[in-house]
């Protein structure tokens, strides 16, 4: 017997029974669908999260003041408050030091921005030039600020792209002046929308130069000093010099943690793969489930086609040949289920994306590949049980029944 | 008989079916040579044995005791597949109750032994629509079963019987579901191909239908009790008229 007429033949024999094939490639879709669909919600965290990270800047080695743990990453680093001040001239040490690309200070509090008789709270970030390249900004407009001048009579501001559609509308802000706390500012550039990072997004931000900012926030402290090295193999070395540095300028007291983005990164890659994995094989039970579905309804269905077992081998079939277009059915539901459930699972993903526009919820190729072929898996190990049971049905006994 | 005529050659056939404790007989030392070409009534009581001898010689079943000769070839104990291989280039089957494939049209019923026997498309497509023309079925290729009469039904079964030109058609009942015209019709179809040459071997209880058959084989009890070839005084020449 041909492989193309055993699969018409199945394909046949399934159409045939409408309703039961439907309920099993139901039964089957739901499966594949919701392996397609929990991987996409545990990839889209994972994705969502590094991404957060990676999008403030790639190579970053950050300083941060205070000590909480003698070794690794903790959350709780990102939150510590510090023992002794982290200021502007360890930053400018720090610039020295040989892998070291940029630097750049940083101090965030939130400020009152005021132009054209509207006021609105914004996050005031104050930094340096470099900032921009570490961050990997986009100005819309203008350009970002300057070293040059550095506590001018009228210092520099970039404003977030939400900033200035709230304080401006439609009208060009460069060169206007917008008060900050309590001093005046030069609008010199506009961020591009989108930017975001350490769950800040930089539409809502006003960037000034650090000194400025340390002026009006009255403080010597630094929240944060980013550092860009000069490639990844340079992140390690830099650390450690980093930290040497801190330390010598600190009278010998380790009181910073320096962290490296990579390390965090891929720390939170792995703990969040292990988790999609974990919620993968949850929904493969499912498809478990499908597949002894899919053995039982085949053996319903070799029970009512005993006669047309009989007559097909009366016919001249062979073992073989029975076994085949049973199992082949069996496959073939699976393999409908498969791709209706495929179908689903990447309707289910994008309408999550529609959603939830920031959560990129896009199931993993090979969640995506795993589904589908425990579906065919399944599908072939319980359709064997059926077709073997066809295949040793008695010839004579099966014709005799009506 | 020369051995060339000879196509089946049963010799001491017994067949035994085991019901929890008790022994059903349901064969015992059958011998029967049947020539080409041969049309053969076999009639009995019912578990006289005459559908296990059908069996038997349809391959659908195996002896127990006893050697098996079909076409010169000693089948007895072949395998199961090898079994397969032979029904299907040489035997064809009509039950009683027809056993079409419901969800299958006419044609493509017909074209099942073909399909099975792995036989090119359009060889396949040839056959059928010269069968189904064969049959007076032209109209009815598309119709399936539910929507066929009886006789329809029977002459799509006859069709499909006889769509890989075996030697030996095997007929269980063939009328048995069937009008007495429609009956007929098909007793006529059988013994239109008998005369082509085809060996019919027809079981029946129906004694006009068994009166029909050039030989009468009668069983009772799982033995032959009667055989109207043995009381012919020339075999040979009698087969040599065919």
């Amino acid at each position: 017997m041909r492989a193309s007429d055993t699969l018409r033949f199945a394909s046949y024999a399934a159409i045939g029974s409408p309703v039961r094939t439907l309920l099993l490639v139901l039964a089957m879709s739901i499966g594949v669908a919701s392996v397609v669909m929990l991987t996409a919600l545990g990839d889209g965290a994972r994705r969502y999260v590094v991404d957060e990270f990676s999008s403030i800047g790639t190579n970053l080695v950050v300083v941060l003041p205070g000590r909480s743990e003698t070794r690794g990453f903790n959350p709780a680093n990102l939150v510590t408050s510090t023992p002794r001040d982290l200021t502007v001239s360890d930053a400018e040490a720090l610039l020295r030091l040989s892998g070291v690309k940029r630097v750049a200070p940083l101090v965030v509090a939130t400020a009152e921005v005021k132009a054209a008789g509207k006021l609105r709270e914004s996050i005031l970030i104050g930094t340096n030039a470099d900032y921009a390249q570490l961050r990997n900004l986009k100005l819309s407009l203008g350009r970002f600020l300057t070293n040059t001048e550095r506590g001018g009579s009228s210092p520099e501001v970039v404003l977030g792209a939400l900033v200035r559609t709230e304080l401006f509308g439609a009208h060009n802000p460069i060169g206007k002046s917008v008060r900050i706390g309590d001093r005046k500012y030069r609008v010199v550039g506009v961020l591009a929308e989108g930017g975001r990072g350490m769950g800040i997004t930089s539409n809502d931000v006003v960037i000034v130069p650090i000194v400025s900012a340390q002026a009006m926030l009255n403080t010597n402290t630094l929240f944060r000093i980013l550092i860009e090295a000069n490639s990844r193999e340079q992140i390690n070395p830099v650390k450690a010099r980093v930290l040497k540095t801190i330390i010598a300028r600190h009278e010998g007291e380790e009181d910073i943690t320096v962290i490296a983005q990579d390390a965090v990164l891929q720390t939170l890659d792995k703990i969040l793969n292990v988790l999609t994995l974990g919620i993968a094989g949850i929904a493969a039970i499912s498809l478990a489930v499908a597949g002894i579905l899919v053995m039982n309804v085949m053996l319903v269905s070799v029970t009512q086609r005993t006669a047309e077992i009989g007559l097909l081998k009366a016919l001249g079939a062979t073992t073989d040949a029975v076994q085949q277009l049973f199992l082949f059915e069996a496959l073939l539901l699976s393999v409908a289920g498969a791709v209706v459930g495929l179908w689903l699972g990447y309707l289910g993903s994008a309408f999550l994306r529609y959603l939830y526009p920031t959560f990129p919820a896009y199931p993993p190729l090979w969640a995506v590949l795993a589904g589908l072929s425990i579906a065919l898996l399944a599908g072939l190990i319980f359709g064997v049980i059926p077709a073997r049971r066809a295949a040793r049905l008695d010839a004579i006994q099966a014709l005799s029944k009506k | 008989m020369t051995d060339a005529d000879t196509l089946i050659r049963l010799a001491d056939i017994g067949r035994t079916f085991y019901l929890g404790d008790s022994q059903v007989q349901a064969l015992r030392d059958i011998d029967l040579n049947i020539a080409q070409g041969e049309y053969i009534a076999v009639m009995g009581p019912s578990g006289s044995g005459k559908s296990t001898l059908l069996n038997i010689l349809g391959l659908l079943d195996s002896a127990d005791t006893g050697i098996y000769h079909l076409a010169g070839r000693d089948v007895t104990t072949l395998a199961a597949d090898e079994q397969a291989r032979v029904r299907s280039e040489s035997v064809g089957f009509i039950f009683q109750s027809f056993h079409l494939v419901p969800r299958l049209t006419a044609a493509a019923n017909i074209e099942l032994p073909l399909m099975l026997a792995g036989i090119a498309l359009d060889e396949r497509a040839r056959r059928v629509k010269q069968a189904l023309h064969d049959y007076g079925l032209d109209a009815r290729a598309a119709h399936r079963p539910n929507e066929l009469s009886g006789g329809q039904r029977q002459r799509v079964a006859i069709a499909r019987a006889t769509v890989m030109r075996p030697t030996l058609l095997l007929a269980d009942e063939p009328t048995g579901n069937l009008d007495r015209v429609t009956g007929e019709e098909v007793v006529n179809l059988l013994e239109a191909l008998n005369a082509q040459g085809v060996t019919l071997i027809v079981v029946t209880h129906d004694q006009a239908l068994g009166a029909r058959a050039r030989r009468q084989v009668k069983m009772d009890d799982g033995a032959i009790v009667s055989d109207t070839a043995s009381n012919l005084a020339v075999k040979a020449a009698g087969n040599a008229s065919l």
